[in-house]
């Protein structure tokens, strides 16, 4: 197994001044933005770096860092944005508010260096309305590094022009998806727009833009200070790096472990995580935020990376595990999730307005040990016509996790069919 | 139009503005200043700011009813807002929620016959490593006026609502 002592983000997470630019700097920040400004690392250079690092997207879908920012145009006359999106909201998900409260400059140096790497002038960070603190400490953290001379023109006598500014959201979980992000940025209610074109060719005022997680992007200064093969290697095959990992539920000590992408998820949810609260024993998990399916408790002897969990039938999404035990019914965690995204969707396409409230309905109602016309299969039927015929990937989101949940506790679910009550939960 | 900005809102506006190529990108900010500054996003509200970025009234409404941190109709002094999503759920989020209610004998999104309360069941806060967690909107502290507290019990749930209660008497 790697080394699993390394850590990058959450390194020096001890010194209650790290937030602050003295104390980032004190720890050797922002050599990453020197050492590729006044070091002489082109743009190329940087990106190179972040290519070969495996840096896959933190927010959820685990794309290349690197492939993403070789989408933009290679000349073009418009203007270059970077978004980060720090609109977390996928429930279960708790990571980018650490980065964005305790270490918000490894974030903006991270946006100053993929600025550098994708020609881009300006910056924003998409902050999650109600994390007024991340807003809060963002701001102070940007208006630190531009007294610096970290922001603005000529930074570090080096030429390179850049501004980064935050930006609130307004409390609504679609604007994390990157199109309704985009046209919120543009002051316009969060509706995804259709892909293509993809945001890298029409973007933030229809130009060429980039959007990262707070995540991703917090993990480009050490990738360019110690090079992005060093990255790669303290992960595992395609999986470059380290990440945050989240685990909340029924644990001992729930709570955000940096380590390598890879790590066994027993080896989370038992060292670090220190294993159920209690005498009642696991019985699920869900693995990366509501949209994932659940794995069973005897699942976990799995590799937390994009294709274990794939290959699982399920996803790794956020990298934040929930874990439930013994005795919770997994119909009415279930309905709790169909809720979530009968509120959230935006309403634009039929099968997920529609899909989304007909799913919660029915699970409601097989809460509640009624019966279900066509029985579970109704509910399969529903899954499958949401899935792969929306705008945006909401759909898909909701209609995942129930799917899972029906293949992994089919039993249960079948058991609440007609039975005029719950049958788990006393 | 009647209503103007304070001199540190109109600060905040001009500081804001600045940053984008264009005004109504900045809609989404200067909502909610507006709301920090009048309480409520109201018709009047919506024209106002509509008039200061030149976007149509209509176009103002689509937004400021698309987002629910824009609060159409006045909210208590305290908005108390209860996660209930999974983390909390498993947590106990919703017996927090319950006790809450009965305490406050309100309905999800009831407001106080005082006034001093609104409380809401909302969606994962972010919090999920130190459910369940509870977001206090508090208009009147310039300084934090969203606060999060987290690790809560039924009991610590109760202790917060009666400082809540403490703190509206005191400063009104
Ligand atoms: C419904 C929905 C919600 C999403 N929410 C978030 C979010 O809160 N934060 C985030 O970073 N990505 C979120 N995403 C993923 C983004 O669309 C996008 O893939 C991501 O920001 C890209 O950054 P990355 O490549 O660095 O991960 C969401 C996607 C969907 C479909
Ligand atoms: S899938 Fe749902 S959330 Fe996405 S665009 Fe369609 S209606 Fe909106
Ligand atoms: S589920 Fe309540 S804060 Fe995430």
């Amino acid at each position: 197994m790697k080394n699993l002592d390394v850590k990058i983000l959450t390194k020096h997470l001890d010194d209650p001044t790290l937030h602050t630019l003295s104390g980032y700097e004190s720890h050797g920040g922002y050599g990453g933005l020197r050492k590729a400004l006044k070091g002489g690392m082109t743009p190329e250079k940087v990106h190179e770096e972040v290519k070969a690092a495996n840096l896959r997207g933190r927010g959820g879908a685990g794309f290349p860092a690197g492939i993403k920012w070789g989408f933009l145009p290679k000349q073009t006359e418009k203007p270059v944005y970077l978004v980060v999106n720090a609109d977390e909201g996928e429930p279960g998900t708790f990571k980018d508010r650490l980065i964005m409260e305790r270490n918000p400059h490894s974030l903006i140096e991270g946006c100053l260096l993929a600025c550098w790497a994708i020609k881009s002038k300006t910056c924003y960070i998409y902050i999650r309305g109600e994390l007024f603190k991340s807003y809060k400490h963002v701001e102070q953290a940007i208006d630190e590094a531009r007294a610096k001379g970290y922001i603005g023109r000529n930074i570090l006598g080096s030429g390179f022009d850049c501004e980064i500014y935050p930006h609130p959201g307004a409390g609504a979980y679609i604007c994390g998806e990157e199109m309704a992000l985009i046209e919120s940025l543009e002051g316009k209610p969060g509706q995804p727009r259709n892909k293509p074109p993809f945001p890298a060719v029409v973007g933030l005022f229809g130009c060429p833009t980039i959007v990262n997680n707070v995540e991703t992007l917090a993990y480009v200064p050490w990738i360019v200070e110690n090079g992005g093969q060093a990255y790669a290697d303290l992960g595992c095959e395609r999986n470059g790096g380290l990440k945050l990992w989240g685990v909340s539920g029924h644990v001992k000590r729930p709570g955000l472990y940096e380590l390598p992408m890879g790590v066994p998820m027993r080896y989370l949810i038992e060292e670090c995580a220190g294993g159920m609260r209690g005498k009642v024993p696991m019985k699920g998990v869900i693995p990366g935020g509501s949209s994932c399916p659940p794995l069973l408790a005897s699942e976990i002897d799995i590799a937390l990376d994009f294709e274990s969990l794939k290959q699982a039938n399920s996803m790794l999404g956020t990298g934040c595990l929930t874990v439930f035990e013994e005795g919770v019914c997994t119909v009415r965690l279930a309905s709790r999730i169909a809720h979530f995204y009968e509120h959230e969707s935006c309403g634009q396409c039929t099968p997920c307005r529609e899909g989304t409230g007909w799913l919660h309905r029915n699970i409601k109602k097989l809460e509640h040990g009624e019966h279900l016309e066509g029985g579970l299969g109704l509910l399969e039927s529903i899954c499958n016509r949401i899935l792969g015929n929306t705008i945006c990937a909401l759909g898909d989101a909701a209609a995942m996790p129930i799917q899972g949940f029906l293949q992994r506790f089919g039993d249960e679910w079948a058991a609440h069919l007609g039975a005029g009550r719950c049958p788990v939960e006393a | 139009m009647s209503l103007a900005f304070s001199e540190n809102a109109q600060r905040r506006f001009d500081l804001i503005v600045g940053r984008y190529p264009n005004l109504q990108a900045a809609l989404l900010p200067v909502l909610h200043l507006a709301q920090a500054e009048f309480g409520h996003v109201s018709p009047e509200v919506m024209d106002f700011v509509g008039h200061l970025l030149g976007v149509p009234p209509i176009k103002v409404q689509q937004v400021a009813t698309f987002y629910t941190m824009y609060n159409l109709a006045p909210v208590g002094r305290f908005h108390v807002q209860v996660c209930t999503n999974i983390a909390c759920y498993l947590t106990g989020g919703k017996e927090i929620l319950c006790h809450l209610k009965q305490k406050l004998a309100v309905e999800n999104k009831g407001t106080t016959a005082d006034g001093v309360f609104t409380l809401e069941e909302v969606e994962c806060l972010a919090a999920c490593g130190t459910a369940p967690a509870i977001q206090v909107n508090d208009p009147h502290d310039p300084e934090w006026p969203i606060a999060y507290h987290e690790n809560q019990t039924v009991a610590s749930a109760d202790a917060l609502i009666e400082r809540l209660r403490a703190k509206a008497g005191s400063n009104g």
